[in-house]
């Protein structure tokens, strides 16, 4: 990855986490935290990696999405609104009543989301089907799946890794968003779910530790999965709950809060100082 | 009666499925570790390709199946009612109900008639959760020849279907080759007295019930109502208009099953007697089917006596 091409990733990140901070506030609601955390893995996914078109959502040979953390809508509608999916004007109805922007993502009203989601724990027994059945019908494609540390504690999520290793579906990959926290708190604290990575080396993946703000990592990453032939990949990247909003950083109390007049004020000041750095 | 044929749903269940099967490429079967007793085997036989396993992970299993819909393959998910009305009852709400995906759920065991293994696997509730998910049409076969046009029929429909197929063999009470329309009653048997509004194996016992009735002078109408979602309220309320009395028969909770949702569209479009026959709420337990059946008054002499009780 070259200095540029680095640098137009983290200038289209920050415009992320600035869409994040706009529909979370305007919906006074939200979970910006989980959001801000993923932010560069939904943007490396969406502006590099996946083979998408946004004119054409439905397309049926697109790379497929499930965001198995449903809440971090904020997350996956600015990134496919920075994408072009919709308008990223329409970010701050999030959550309003008669918005097409559901408070978790909705297949069916928001054009570029492959699956509906919210409940924990579902996401990649959704993406094995869909791995599954593109190797049935002898597509290309290859799907990814987004997951928090904490929604592992959810028994379905090892069924399904069972599956994904059983079927030998080399064309998934399942991210876990690995920032610490949960609700209730540190994960480690609530109910540990570590070793992250040797679980799923022991459920049959090729797994892939990162540090999941860096763009190189997630890259070398993402490239590395699809060279593993005959097995699963995992990607389990070390995030920062809240990334680079100062006040939200590894704080589990911003999981699932909007930032309220002053708060909103100083979270877009610090993402406009970033970005003019960045674009400077 | 040796002469009447007798097959469990579940037979015509795995029968229908290699027929679609081999009829349509983009059918596709899922099964938890009871494909021998789903007789999704069948299937499995003729298409081992298209027949996954899933194991003993319901969860798993039925989320499979929302994520094999998106690339244009129609899943049926097999399981015992239990463990997929009841165990993955959040899963399908959430993962194939929401997004209103083209999922069949193929629900065997239904019932108390499931006999030996006792209340653990009878599943008298199934009705009533499928229905209350939005979009979900929730369908219970009669006999072998409905289920294999049912199976055939939710092949067809465009959305989530839950179809809840029996253990036991029943009599087969229908003509090869039966045009089946879901959503749609039937009316066996015509009368003016008493509508005997029944679903499942309940639907023979109803016949038979209106035999009897007949020599007892009074003149029961039969109707089967396979789909109770969405209910053919046309037919509920013109039986009920006619008759001026209802029974409603089967094999499942009197609590939302088919007996609500007749209930439920004649308290608010035409005020009528009912009488519930079900399993009251309590659970099952071994024994059996035969023997059940008759101590939880899921008998035609059952129906007999409560249409007795309502005429007199």
């Amino acid at each position: 990855m070259t200095n540029s091409e680095k640098k137009q990733l983290q200038i289209t990140a920050c415009k992320v986490r600035m869409g994040i901070i706009e529909s979370t506030y305007g919906a006074k609601a939200g979970h910006p935290g989980g959001s801000l955390s993923a932010t560069e893995m939904f943007t490396y996914l969406y502006f590099k990696e996946m083979n998408i078109d946004p004119k054409n959502p439905k397309w049926e040979d697109r790379d497929r999405f499930v965001l198995s953390k449903g809440h971090t809508t904020p997350g996956l509608y600015s990134t496919l609104a920075n994408r072009g999916f919709f308008p990223v004007e329409d970010l701050p109805t999030f959550r309003h009543i008669d918005s097409y922007l559901q408070g978790h993502p909705n297949m069916n009203t928001v054009p570029g989301v492959d699956m509906s989601t919210g409940s924990l724990g579902q996401g990649v027994s959704v993406a094995v089907g869909m791995a599954k059945g593109a190797k049935y019908t002898g597509k290309a494609n290859r799907v990814y799946t987004l997951l928090g540390d904490g929604e592992i504690q959810e028994g379905q999520v090892w069924e399904a890794c069972m599956a994904a290793a059983h079927y030998n579906l080399d064309n998934l990959c399942v991210i876990v968003d690995n920032n610490g926290l949960q609700i209730d708190g540190n994960i480690a604290d609530v109910m540990s779910p570590y070793p992250i990575v040797d679980k799923l080396a022991a459920f049959g993946f090729h797994v892939i530790a990162i540090d999941g703000h860096d763009f190189a990592q997630i890259e070398a990453a993402l490239n590395e999965a699809k060279s593993v032939k005959g097995k699963p990949s995992a990607i389990v990247m070390k995030t920062v709950k809240g990334k680079d909003v100062s006040f939200m950083e590894n704080n589990a109390g911003w999981h699932g809060k909007a930032p309220n007049d002053a708060e909103y004020a100083q979270a877009m000041s610090e993402l406009k100082a970033q970005l003019a750095e960045l674009e400077g | 009666m040796a002469d009447i044929k007798k097959i469990a749903t579940r037979d015509s269940y795995g029968k229908a499925l290699a027929e679609l099967g081999a009829e349509f490429d983009n059918l596709v079967v899922l099964d938890a570790d009871l494909a021998g007793a789903t007789k999704t085997a069948t299937f499995q036989k003729a298409f081992p390709d298209r027949h996954f396993d899933c194991g003993i992970a319901e969860a798993n299993m039925v989320c499979m199946a929302a994520g094999l819909s998106t690339t244009g393959l129609v899943p049926f998910a097999s399981t015992f009612a239990m463990f997929a009305a009841g165990r993955a009852f959040e899963q399908i709400r959430n993962s194939i109900g929401y997004p209103h995906l083209n999922v069949k759920i193929g629900a065997t065991h239904g019932g108390i008639s499931v006999g030996e293994d006792g209340a653990s696997h009878q599943c008298c509730e199934d009705f009533g959760l499928m229905r209350t998910v939005p979009g979900m049409v929730v369908m219970s076969p009669a006999d072998d020849v409905e289920a294999r046009a049912m199976v055939r029929a939710a092949y067809l429909y465009n959305g989530p279907v839950y179809i809840r197929f029996g253990r036991a063999a029943v009599p087969v009470i229908h003509e090869e080759g039966m045009q089946f329309e879901i959503g749609k009653g039937e009316t066996l048997k015509d009368g003016k007295d008493v509508a005997i509004i029944a679903n499942g194996l309940m639907v023979n016992e109803a016949l038979i019930a209106a035999e009897e009735l007949k020599e007892a002078g009074i003149d029961a109408m039969v109707i089967n109502m396979a789909t109770i979602k969405p209910l053919d309220e046309e037919l509920v309320l013109a039986a009920a208009k006619k008759c001026g009395k209802i029974i409603t028969c089967e094999e499942h909770s009197v609590i939302g099953g088919l007996g609500e949702a007749v209930c439920a569209c004649l308290a608010e479009k035409c005020p009528t007697v009912v009488r519930r026959i079900g399993v009251n709420d309590e659970f099952g337990h071994s024994g059996p089917a035969a023997a059940l059946l008759k101590q939880f008054g899921l008998s035609a002499e059952h129906i007999v006596e409560v249409a007795q009780d309502l005429c007199k």
